[in-house]
C-alpha cells in the first residue's frame, strides 16, 4: 500500500511538496497535461484580500478604485457575507498559485490540483490565451506599468494621472481588439519600446519646428470621407486604441497610460471569454486527480469525503426559482459538460452517436478533452458540446421577454426534441462576450471642421445604454479627445434611437 | 519539473493600504459626511471604536457602457412544469424577472469598515484649537528621525547599495583589479598565439592577473556603507484646556448628559490632536473643585450655582501651575446659563480681568432641556453676559444645545479651523 500524503487536516511545507509531486504525477502521466512550471505561494487571509482587490495580480499600479474594492471586499468578508476564494491563480510563466494558510491539507490538495494543474494547463494550451496573452512577459510588464504610473505621478502630479486613469478605466471594456490578425502581444518588447519612444521624443524635441512656415495646406475638405476614415483606421471599435493614436491633444505619457490600460484589458480578455471552460477544466482536473489519489490510497476515506463536500458545494447549481440562483454557475456547467464528454466518449447512447458522431465511442477521453480545452471558448464550447442529456439533467428552458408582450414572458423552448437546439444556441449566445458587451465604434471624426468625434452604438434587441452611465463615460471620452463627442444609438435599420453630445471639461492647466 | 513552494505569509500585508488611502482621500467629503452622520447616532464612547460607515455608491461610481432594457432572452435551469408557449406573469413568484441579469443595480450604498484611527481622523479632520499662536518651545521631545549621511556599521536593512558599489568600484580601480574583459582578452590572445615564448610570457601575465583578481575581491567588507539616521528633537507647543462644568441642582440629568458628551468629545479631540495638552477638570455648584477625570464624568454632586467660583478656581490654578507666558490656555464651559443674580458682576469681572486676557479661546456651551423651545425665548443671565463680552471683542464662542444630536455640529462649529483668528487676546 502506498504511503499516505498526510494524516488529518494539518500540513507543513514538506506535506505541500509531497502533495504537489503526487498531483503532478497524476496530471502529467495519467491525464497527459502540459503545464507551465508551477510556483505555489502560501499567504494569509489578509493578503488574499489584498490580491483580490488588484484583480488578483501580485503587482499593480496604484489607483483608488482598487482601494475601493478592497474596502468593499473587506467589509463583506468581515460581516461573513462572503467567503474568500480558496485560491487565486495567475496566468504567467511560472504559473503562480496562491494558497490560503487556513486551508486544511485536503483543501490544499484540491487547490493545487485545481489551480496549479487545471488552470495552468488551460492557460498554456487554450488558443485564446496563446493568441492574446504573453505568460512570460506579464509580470515584467506589470512591474513596468507600476513604475511608469508612479513616475508619471511624480512628474505630472497625482491628480492629473488619476484623471487619465479614471477615463481609461471607464473605457477599459472598449479597449480590446476582438479579432486577431495583428501580431501576438509581446509585453517585454512593448515595455522596451515604451522607453525608446519616450527617449526618442525627448531627443528630437525642438521648439524651433513650430516656427517653420508651412506650405499652403492641402484642402482637407477635399479628402473624401472614405479616404479620411481609412487614414484614421475607421470604423474602430477599440476606443482606447483610437484615442491613443488619434486624440489630438494628449501628452505622450497620457498615451502611454492608455496603452497600459489597454494591454491589461487585452490580457484579461481571454479570461472573460472562457469562464465556463476554464473553471470546468480546473474542476474536472481536480476531480480526476483527487479520485486517483484516493484510489491509490494516498488520501484517506475521511479526507476524500471532506473533498467531496467542498467539490459538491463548488458545482452546486441552484434552480431558477431558488433564492440562491444568480445565473448559471460556470463551475457547475463546465464540469457537467466535461464529465458528459467523458461519458459520450466512453459509453455513448444512440442519441449521443447521432449528436456527436465525431467523438462518441472514441474511447480516448483525455485526447478529446485536451483538444476541446485547446480549441474552444465558452460560446463555441456550449454550442458544440451541450448534450440533450445535460439539458434534460439541468431541465433547461428558454424564456423570451418582450416588454411589448402583454401576456408576460414567453417560454420559447424547453428541453424536448423541438427545443434542444434552440436552448443550446441561446445559452451559447449568452456566453458570447462579443454579444454581451455593447457594440460601440468610432465611425467618423471631422478633422477639418469642429473635430467632433462620432460614435455609433449598434442596438441589439432594443437594448440601449444606461443613460446616466453613458453620459459619464462619454464625459471621460470627451475629456481625453478634448473636443465634442457624439454617440448615436442606431438600430439594425440605421434608425437613430437616441443621441448624446458631450463637450470636454476645461483642463485646469495643460501639462505637456 | 521543479515546483517552488514559497511561504509568503511573512511578507508585509497591507499591500492595499496605499490604494485604500487613495480611496479615502478621494471619497473624503462623502466619508466625512457619513462619519458625522454615524457619530450622531452613536454613543460618544463608540465613536472611538471606528466602525462601519455607508456612503452613497453614486459618489464613487465607476461608469461603464451598460446595456439595459429591450427584449431579453435567457436560458434557465430547473424547469418543472412549463411547456413551450406558456406565459409567465411578469411580477410575483415564479417570474424569472427578478433573477435576470443586472442585479448589481439594486445596490444603492457602499458600506465599508473604517478603522478607529481613520474614523476619528476623518471626524476631527477640519478641527483645531484656535489660535495656538503663543508657541513656546518649553518642552522638547526627541521623536523625529532624519537621514544623516553614511556609516560603516548598521543593520543589513540599511545597507546603501549604490554607495557600497561606488566605493567598491573606486577601490577596485585604485588597486588595479583586472577587469573580466582584460582576462578574457588575454585568454583569447593566448589561444591565438603561435610563438611559444610569447605564449609563456602571456601565460605568466595571465596567472598574475588571476591571482590579483583573487586577492582583490569584488566587494570587500570595507566597502559596505549603511545609511545613518539621526534622531532630532522636535519642539512641541504646549497647551492646557480647562473644562468647567456646572453640576448644580438646576442642571437636569439631560443637561449634564449633554455637557458630558461635549467634554468627552473635547477630550478625544485634544488627546488626538496635541501631544502636550494638559486637561484640568473643574466642576462647580456654589463652590468649585478641581477633580480627576473619573469624578468629573461620573461623580455625583449637587447644590446651588455660583459660576464665579469655577472661574476663580481656574484663575488660581493658572496662577499656580500654568504661566500664561509659557502656556496656551483654553477653556470650555458648560452650564444651563443659570447663575445666582448677585454673582453676575463678579463673574463678568473675573472673565474680563483675569480669565479672558490669558486665554487663547474660551468656548461656552449652554445646555437646555430636550425640546428646548422655551430656551430661545429669553437669554439666560450668563448668555447675556457672555454675549456682551463677545461683542466687545473677547475671544469667546458660544452655542446653545438642547439635543444630543446637536452636540456634534456644535462642537464642529466651535472648533472649526479658522482661516484667520478674529479677535486676539491681549498678551
Amino acid at each position: 500500500m502506498t504511503e499516505r500524503l498526510f494524516e488529518g487536516a494539518d500540513w507543513d511545507f514538506h506535506t505541500l511538496q509531497r502533495i504537489t509531486d503526487a498531483c503532478e504525477e497524476v496530471a502529467l502521466k495519467d491525464l497527459g497535461l502540459d503545464v507551465y512550471p508551477n510556483q505555489i505561494e502560501v499567504i494569509t487571509a489578509e493578503q488574499m484580500l489584498d490580491a483580490y482587490s488588484s484583480v488578483g495580480m501580485p503587482l499593480f499600479y496604484k489607483h483608488w478604485s482598487f482601494g475601493k474594492h478592497f474596502a468593499f471586499h473587506e467589509a463583506s468578508y468581515r460581516k461573513g457575507l462572503m467567503g474568500l476564494a480558496y485560491e487565486i491563480v495567475i496566468n504567467s510563466s511560472p504559473c503562480i498559485s496562491y494558497l490560503m494558510e487556513e486551508n486544511t491539507a485536503t483543501m490544499q490538495t484540491l487547490v493545487i490540483a485545481h489551480a496549479a494543474f487545471g488552470h495552468n494547463h488551460f492557460f498554456k494550451n487554450n488558443y485564446l490565451f496563446k493568441q492574446w496573452t504573453d505568460a512570460d512577459g506579464i509580470l515584467d510588464y506589470l512591474d513596468f506599468a507600476k513604475n511608469y504610473v508612479a513616475t508619471c505621478e511624480e512628474r505630472y502630479g497625482r491628480v492629473e494621472v488619476e484623471r487619465t486613469l479614471d477615463a481609461a478605466h471607464a473605457l477599459m471594456s472598449h479597449g480590446i481588439d476582438r479579432y486577431p490578425g495583428k501580431k501576438k502581444l509581446d509585453l517585454r518588447a512593448e515595455e522596451k519600446r515604451a522607453g525608446r519612444r519616450r527617449q526618442h521624443e525627448e531627443e528630437v524635441f525642438n521648439d524651433l519646428w513650430r516656427t517653420v512656415p508651412k506650405g499652403t495646406a492641402k484642402s482637407r475638405s477635399a479628402l473624401s470621407i472614405e479616404r479620411r476614415r481609412k487614414l484614421l483606421g475607421l470604423p474602430q471599435e477599440n476606443l482606447l486604441y483610437f484615442l491613443e493614436k488619434s486624440a489630438p491633444r494628449l501628452a505622450p505619457w497620457q498615451r502611454e497610460l492608455l496603452r497600459i490600460v489597454r494591454h491589461i484589458a487585452q490580457y484579461f480578455y481571454p479570461q472573460s471569454q472562457t469562464k465556463v471552460m476554464n473553471e470546468g477544466t480546473a474542476t474536472y482536473v481536480h476531480y480526476r486527480i483527487m479520485t486517483q489519489l484516493h484510489q491509490q490510497g494516498r488520501i484517506t476515506d475521511g479526507n476524500f469525503l471532506e473533498f467531496l463536500g467542498s467539490h459538491t458545494n463548488v458545482v452546486f447549481q441552484p434552480e431558477f426559482d431558488d433564492p440562491r440562483f444568480s445565473g448559471f454557475n460556470p463551475y457547475a456547467l463546465g464540469f457537467a459538460v466535461m464529465q458528459d464528454i467523458e461519458r459520450i466518449v466512453t459509453r455513448p447512447e444512440d442519441e449521443d452517436c447521432e449528436w456527436f458522431p465525431d467523438i462518441a465511442g472514441k474511447n480516448d477521453v483525455m485526447g478529446v478533452l485536451r483538444d476541446v480545452w485547446a480549441n474552444y471558448r465558452d460560446e463555441s464550447f456550449i454550442a458544440q458540446f451541450l448534450s440533450p442529456k445535460l439539458m434534460r439533467h439541468f431541465r433547461m428552458f428558454h424564456l423570451h421577454d418582450d416588454p411589448e408582450e402583454r401576456a408576460g414572458i414567453r417560454v420559447d423552448a424547453i428541453h424536448d426534441e423541438r427545443g434542444f437546439r434552440r436552448v443550446r444556441r441561446e445559452l451559447a449566445r449568452q456566453h458570447d462576450v462579443g454579444y454581451i458587451d455593447a457594440n460601440i465604434e468610432v465611425v467618423d471624426v471631422d478633422l477639418s471642421g469642429d473635430r467632433r468625434l462620432i460614435l455609433h452604438h449598434h442596438v441589439i434587441k432594443g437594448s440601449q445604454l444606461n443613460e446616466t452611465d453613458a453620459k459619464r463615460v462619454l464625459q471621460h471620452l470627451a475629456d481625453l479627445w478634448t473636443y465634442d463627442v457624439a454617440l448615436i444609438e442606431v438600430d439594425a435599420n440605421d434608425k437613430v434611437l437616441r443621441e448624446y453630445v458631450v463637450s470636454p471639461r476645461p483642463i485646469p492647466a495643460a501639462v505637456a | 519539473m521543479p515546483t517552488h513552494i514559497i511561504d509568503r505569509r511573512l511578507n508585509p500585508g497591507g499591500k492595499s493600504l496605499e490604494n485604500r488611502q487613495r480611496f479615502l482621500r478621494r471619497a473624503k467629503s462623502l466619508v466625512q459626511g457619513a462619519v458625522k452622520k454615524t457619530s450622531q447616532e452613536r454613543d460618544i464612547k463608540d465613536v472611538l471604536e471606528g466602525g462601519e460607515v455607508t456612503i452613497p455608491l453614486d459618489g464613487m461610481h465607476e461608469p461603464r457602457f451598460r446595456r439595459e432594457g429591450g427584449t431579453r432572452d435567457m436560458v434557465l435551469p430547473g424547469n418543472k412544469k412549463f411547456i413551450e408557449g406558456d406565459y409567465l406573469q411578469r411580477s410575483g413568484q415564479g417570474s424569472a424577472k427578478d433573477s435576470g441579469p443586472g442585479e448589481g443595480d439594486s445596490e444603492d450604498a457602499f458600506r465599508f469598515v473604517l478603522s478607529r484611527d481613520e474614523f476619528v481622523d476623518l471626524f476631527l479632520d477640519d478641527l483645531e484649537l484656535p489660535d495656538l499662536a503663543k508657541r513656546k518651545i518649553a518642552q522638547t521631545e526627541s521623536e523625529g528621525i532624519q537621514r544623516a549621511g553614511y556609516t560603516t556599521s548598521g543593520s543589513p536593512a540599511n545597507i546603501s547599495v549604490s554607495r557600497t558599489v561606488q566605493l567598491a568600484l573606486a577601490r577596485r580601480i585604485a588597486l588595479r583589479r583586472p577587469r573580466k574583459s582584460e582576462i578574457e582578452e588575454l585568454e583569447a590572445e593566448i589561444a591565438a598565439c603561435t610563438d611559444e615564448d610569447v605564449r609563456i610570457e602571456l601565460l605568466e601575465k595571465l596567472a598574475k592577473l588571476k591571482a590579483k583578481s583573487k586577492r582583490i575581491p569584488f566587494i570587500d567588507p570595507l566597502d559596505i556603507r549603511y545609511r545613518r539616521y539621526e534622531k532630532v528633537p522636535r519642539p512641541v507647543a504646549q497647551a492646557v484646556m480647562f473644562c468647567l462644568m456646572d453640576v448644580s441642582g438646576s442642571m437636569s440629568e439631560h443637561m449634564k448628559d449633554l455637557a458630558k458628551r461635549f467634554y468627552m468629545l473635547l477630550y478625544v479631540f485634544l488627546k488626538r490632536r496635541y501631544k502636550h495638552v494638559e486637561i484640568v477638570f473643574i466642576r462647580h455648584t456654589d463652590r468649585a473643585e478641581e477633580v480627576d477625570e473619573q469624578t468629573f464624568f461620573y461623580g455625583p454632586a449637587s447644590g446651588g450655582t455660583l459660576v464665579s467660583s469655577a472661574l476663580q478656581a481656574m484663575h488660581e490654578i493658572v496662577r499656580e501651575r500654568f504661566n500664561p507666558s509659557d502656556w496656551n490656555i483654553y477653556a470650555a464651559q458648560a452650564s444651563d446659563g443659570d447663575n445666582s443674580y448677585s454673582d453676575g458682576e463678579l463673574t463678568g469681572m473675573l472673565l474680563t480681568d483675569k480669565i479672558l486676557p490669558v486665554c487663547q479661546f474660551f468656548a461656552y456651551l449652554e445646555v437646555g432641556e430636550s425640546g428646548g423651545s422655551a430656551f430661545d425665548l429669553s437669554d439666560s443671565s450668563l448668555w447675556s453676559l457672555y454675549d456682551r463680552l463677545r461683542n466687545s471683542g473677547a475671544p469667546l464662542s458660544m452655542r446653545k444645545v438642547s439635543e444630543r444630536s446637536e452636540i456634534f455640529p456644535v462642537f464642529h462649529d466651535l472648533f472649526q479651523r479658522r482661516e484667520t483668528t478674529q479677535e486676539k487676546a491681549a498678551p
